[in-house]
């Protein structure tokens, strides 16, 4: 059923093309850097009810702006996969004798390393800027959080994408769904600060337990314990990528 | 064992039955060949032999395996050259082929090894290392021939395979692909357009119209099947009458009419007969100003039994939006 050979070959084919193609991971990082940088460093100054006041706003949004890098990229793995089956390579993959999930499991994690890549040069970018970090352990136990976040987004994104059969279909919907998932998660603020009864949504955020872990393990501040937050992840994304090989077994017609 | 055998299996999408309850077998080591307009239901049913695509009803065996029950043995076994493109444009070529080996698990050495012949097969040795995205449309077809080759297939589909190349590279395309069949033992089913190519190469052909068989047969005994073949001789007009009368009684005539100053007459084997003919006529003193050996062709045999001419080229829909992608992927 697990087909370890063609998980490697998968990944191994995603990696190949994120290092030939250095203009996207340019474009990929440039949104969120630009962002970090105006906002993070714009509203420096300014007292946001809910940050310890010993934190600055830049050191609390650094996390906030990895969840959104993981987010964003890993809704493009689904959207990749749909632009291959339109083009017709999902075919060639389909017709080898690895099994779906395999196949499904191969882009996962490909796609989970080119996000953990790129929120990785933004964590140097940004100690460059002056973040600090709390340790190094910590960084290396922020990158399990940081799969777990990418995971649970690109499932999202292959549920999707097995059932639509059009790019502009799942660019639309993706482009509907991000932002409030983005915005929802506490990203840029404490959710508490938001109006009532919007917090509520937060809960039923992934990203929230996310971005709060990343947090916890970078800058030592989080709103639940670090513990908390792994094992909704760890659930969440577990159940969806039993989703997800749900989805790709049954869903994918030529 | 039959390498294939399908019973009665039925696709439908909504309303359209686009494949319609065909039952078929093809034998082992036959090369296959599936002619018929477009939208005949050629590429569904190739979708489904390679588990690519499900039925609605019926089944089918591949090398004794039920494409419902045990489509992974299925895959291993079997090499596809698709109709559409189906190459990763941001890789190499020797990537593409590279990649596709590890999918079937080949040993490194036997991977670089058969990569080599593949590419030397299809004339892309030189080009190898270059990004798909600046191959030409034909080098395509033919880097997706020689993938579709590298895992050593037991049985191979192959649809539409020499669509868009010119006469040279298809040529040498239908060498080998008989090559395969005749000195591997592979049994191929091919779907094409191209009449000149089912005739060429197949053993036996289906002619395949609104997703049912209307036809099965040798490409000779299809053609045989519509008519004899005819020899025209021409002579003096005023010697018609006479010569008629003379290849009358002939053995093997069976039917002459005639025209001005021109004798059709049907017999099988026209090319035997014809010299026999004009013997015949000139040891009786008459002249003949010309004189011919006709074939019925696969062309007329198809339009007899689908009642339209072979759409080819003819801009469909699908075509359009298919060179569209094409020339997208470039
Ligand atoms: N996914 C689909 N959904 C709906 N209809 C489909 C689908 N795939 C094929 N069809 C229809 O089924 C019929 C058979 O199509 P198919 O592609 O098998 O034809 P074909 O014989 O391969 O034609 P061509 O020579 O143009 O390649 C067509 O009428 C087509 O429109
Ligand atoms: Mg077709």
């Amino acid at each position: 059923m697990i087909d370890v050979k063609a998980i490697y070959v998968l990944w191994l084919r995603e990696m190949i093309k994120f290092s030939r193609t250095k203009f996207r991971i340019f474009n990929a990082i440039a949104m969120p850097l630009f962002m970090l940088i105006f906002l993070g460093f714009g509203f420096r100054q300014i007292n946001i009810p809910g940050i310890p006041p010993d934190i600055g706003y830049f050191e609390y949004f650094v996390p906030g702006i990895i969840g959104m890098t993981l987010l964003f990229t890993a809704s493009m793995v689904g959207l990749s996969v749909l632009s291959e089956r339109q083009f017709g390579f999902l075919k060639e993959i389909m017709v080898t004798p690895a099994s779906r999930v395999s196949i499904m499991l191969g882009r996962t994690l490909g796609g989970a390393t080119t996000a953990i890549l790129q929120a990785v040069i933004i964590i140097i970018i940004a100690m460059v800027m002056s973040f600090q970090i709390m340790g190094f352990a910590q960084l290396i136990a922020s990158l399990f959080v940081m799969l777990l976040i990418s995971v649970i987004f690109i499932s999202m994104g292959l549920i999707l994408a097995s059932r639509l059969r059009d790019v502009h279909d799942y660019y639309n919907i993706t482009n509907f769904l991000l932002f409030p998932i983005f915005l929802l998660s506490g990203a840029m603020f404490p959710i508490q600060n938001l109006p009532l009864g919007i917090p509520f949504f937060s809960v039923f955020n992934p990203l929230t337990y996310g971005v709060d872990a990343i947090r916890g393990l970078l800058i030592g501040v989080s709103a639940l314990p670090i513990i908390t937050d792994c094992i909704v992840l760890i659930v969440t994304a577990t159940i969806m990528v039993l989703l997800s090989a749900y989805a790709f077994t049954n869903g994918y017609r030529i | 064992m039959d390498a294939i055998v399908l019973d009665n299996l039925t696709r439908s999408f909504g309303s359209l039955v686009a494949v319609d309850n065909i039952s078929v077998t093809v034998h082992e080591g036959e090369l296959f060949g599936l002619l018929g307009p477009n939208g005949a239901g050629k590429t569904t049913l190739i979708n489904i032999l390679t588990t690519l695509d499900k039925p609605s009803e019926g089944t089918a065996l591949i090398a004794g395996h039920d494409i419902h029950a045990d489509p992974e043995n299925i895959r291993r076994i079997i090499g596809i050259v698709f109709q559409d493109p189906s190459l990763d444009v941001e890789l190499t070529g020797r990537e593409n082929l590279n990649f596709h080996a590890m999918m079937y698990d080949m040993p490194t050495d036997e991977r670089k090894q058969r990569i080599d012949e593949v590419l030397a097969l299809v004339d892309l040795s030189d080009r190898a290392d270059q990004l798909v995205h600046e191959f030409s449309g034909g080098m395509r077809r033919r880097l997706e021939i020689a993938r579709g080759l590298m895992h050593h297939p037991r049985i191979l589909f192959l649809d539409e395979p020499t669509l868009g190349l010119d006469a040279q590279t298809r040529r040498k395309i239908w060498q080998y692909i008989r090559e395969l069949n005749r000195e591997l033992g592979i049994t191929v089913i091919l779907t094409t357009h191209y009449l000149e190519e089912a005739d060429y190469l197949c053993d036996r052909i289906a002619i395949i119209d609104h997703g049912k068989i209307v036809a099965l047969d040798t490409p000779l005994n299809l053609k045989n099947k519509i008519r004899e073949d005819i020899v025209n001789i021409e002579v003096d007009e005023k010697k018609v009458e006479q010569v008629k009368k003379l290849l009358m009684e002939f053995e093997g005539v069976k039917k002459i009419t005639t025209t001005d100053c021109c004798i059709s007459v049907s017999i099988s084997d026209a090319e035997k007969h014809l010299p026999e003919f004009i013997e015949l006529i000139l040891s009786k003193g008459h002249v003949v100003h010309s004189a011919s050996a006709i074939k019925p062709s696969l062309e007329e045999a198809f339009i007899s039994y689908t009642g339209t001419a072979i759409r080819e080229q003819k801009g469909s829909y699908k075509d359009q939006s298919r060179a569209y992608i094409r020339r997208k992927m470039g």
